[in-house]
């Protein structure tokens, strides 16, 4: 499960940190294992313009989300609203089973939810907070 | 396979793996180093052959039934309860309330004595070290009688409870203490004899959770005079889905019952009733007879070998392992010191630095090591006074060895190189 890919990924994660200004942000975490992240989107004309990440958590978490943030750069809000599962297990090259699909998942969750959030104006509590 | 009952006999590891079928599974092509016994433990052969050998030839309803194979069933799930009082040396079954596991045992407590007790601005003291089970039917009870509850605190430098600390909280004259006898994450040890002292001189009555205590070492209710007593099968030998709550007979006549229907009353009126004997009373509709079967015969092979044999057993595999991984550089290890061991039992939680539990559980799965990871069900403790988001643990029991540590340790010099942990 621990290519050599998703160790770099860990450790030098691409798109890590913040968007001053962002469309939109949200935060999600898995409370049980300690998997936290926050997500900027940066949207133009329905196009993800930028994207980063911050938080933390385990390999399989955070390398997913430096692999998602990179390939959803250009994609338009419809896209996102298509991606699953089977997006990550290409990305990160390995089927994360259902002990650790919640850690696989977190960020395209994240990514989903917010791009729901900013196509339906519906800026939550959660994303006040931040 | 050998009869494991009667008088007790040598402790020989290689003996004991062999009554367990499940410890020579492969995983990933390895034999399975299963060490989460915490969590749960294995089940010997007896045992199941004996929860088989009642739904085979003796299945029936206790209680009433006048023919024989009911007579039977009703004698083995006694004995069960008279094997189980033996164990702890508690005055008889009557003191015996079956139930599922420890944290029904727990709840029912709070719902029964606790309702009938607590009222408005009570105290009700527990500490910080305690697993959810042991801590959420407390929060309830207190949010239902608007009780406060306090925590004796945790001395984070010895990994023990501060006994100072517990008596500024006893002078709060807290109605029930609620303690662990071992901590499921540290593996502290508690002196639960000297905290019920302590707290009887205040007039408290005194739960103890011996969840993690009563599968490893020998336990004696008189001894620590506890009020109640609880514990699970599960983690000793036995199945899942039974349990104890051990209590003194005059709580157990003062309470009522949780629940209510078949068995557990005397006789019925269309407006009245009366409760049935002890335990009975506690015990409303058709028990788990089977697990209760099962739970005698993992007693009798906890008795075989003998409770002093299985703890010294498991302090030499602590001792053994805690020296090991704390050779290991860049591994953090929790609990009591290897000098304390007296005070620690098989349980050892670790974190390796920069790497995630997830990912060293993981790990350890494709090397075929069992080990749990994340808060160990005892949230607060993890999160906020230890600091950290989780931690791995490994755990043991009479069948593990030391090899099995040995792999361990090649399992996190794996972590450590995939992860570049110098």
């Amino acid at each position: 499960m621990y290519a050599e890919e998703i160790i770099a990924h860990y450790e030098k994660p691409h798109n890590k940190g913040e968007i001053k200004d962002p469309s939109i942000s949200l935060h999600e975490n898995n409370p049980l294992c300690g998997d936290d992240l926050t997500i900027y989107l940066k949207i133009e004309k329905n196009k993800i313009e930028d994207v980063k990440f911050s938080g933390v958590g385990c390999a399989i978490s955070m390398a997913s989300a430096s692999m998602l943030t990179d390939f959803i750069k250009g994609k338009s809000l419809g896209e996102i609203e298509k991606m699953g599962l089977p997006i990550i297990i290409e990305l990160i090259g390995i089927d994360p089973g259902p002990a650790r699909l919640k850690c696989a998942t977190l960020s395209l969750r994240t990514v989903k939810e917010a791009a729901f959030l900013y196509q339906h104006k519906e800026v939550d509590e959660k994303t006040k907070e931040l | 396979m050998a009869d494991k009952t009667g008088p007790q006999h040598e402790f020989k590891v290689e003996n004991i793996r062999a009554d367990f079928p499940i410890l020579k599974t492969e995983m990933n092509g390895r034999q399975l180093v299963y060490l989460d016994s915490a969590a749960t433990s294995q089940k010997p052969n007896q045992v199941l052959k004996a929860m088989d050998e009642y739904y085979k030839t003796y299945n029936a309803n206790i209680h009433r039934g006048i023919y024989r194979i009911a007579e039977k069933a009703t004698e083995a799930y006694i004995e069960s309860k008279v094997k189980v009082a033996k164990f702890i040396n508690a005055n008889a079954m009557q003191e015996i309330v079956y139930v599922r596991n420890a944290t029904e045992a727990i709840n029912i407590v709070a719902l029964s004595w606790g309702d009938a007790n607590i009222k408005k601005g009570d105290h009700i003291l527990i500490s910080e070290m305690e697993h959810h089970s042991n801590m959420i039917p407390w929060m309830l009870l207190a949010k239902r009688k608007q009780a406060v509850l306090d925590y004796i605190p945790l001395d984070k430098s010895n990994s023990k409870l501060d006994m100072n600390g517990l008596n500024k909280m006893l002078d709060k004259n807290p109605k029930i203490v609620a303690v662990t006898h071992a901590s499921n994450v540290l593996g502290t040890i508690t002196d639960a004899k000297e905290i019920t002292k302590r707290a009887h001189k205040k007039g408290s009555v005194v739960l103890i959770d011996g969840a993690q205590s009563a599968p490893h070492m020998k336990v004696d209710v008189k001894d620590i005079d506890s009020d109640f007593f609880a514990f699970s099968a599960h983690k000793m030998l036995g199945p899942t889905g039974i349990g104890v709550l051990h209590a003194k007979t005059k709580l157990l006549n003062e309470m009522e019952p949780v629940m209510g229907g078949g068995d557990m009353i005397k006789s019925v009126q269309y407006d009245s009733y009366s409760w049935n004997d002890l335990p009975w009373k506690f015990e409303a509709g058709t028990p788990n007879i089977a697990g209760a079967i099962g739970f005698g015969a993992a007693i009798d092979y906890l008795d075989y070998f003998g409770m002093n044999s299985i703890r010294e057993h498991e302090k030499q595999l602590t001792e053994y392992a805690l020296e090991k991984l704390g050779a290991i550089k860049g591994v953090t290890l929790y609990g009591p010191d290897v000098k304390d061991i007296e005070n620690r039992n098989g349980v050892i939680a670790f974190g390796i630095e920069k790497v995630h539990p997830h990912d060293v559980a993981q790990i350890f799965d494709a090397e075929g090591i069992a080990i749990r990871a994340g808060h160990h069900c005892a949230m607060p403790l993890v999160t906020q006074r230890l600091g950290i988001s989780s931690l791995s643990r490994i755990s043991f029991y009479l069948y593990n060895k030391e090899s099995e540590v040995d792999a361990v340790v090649d399992a996190i010099d794996k972590v450590k190189s995939l992860f570049k942990v110098k």
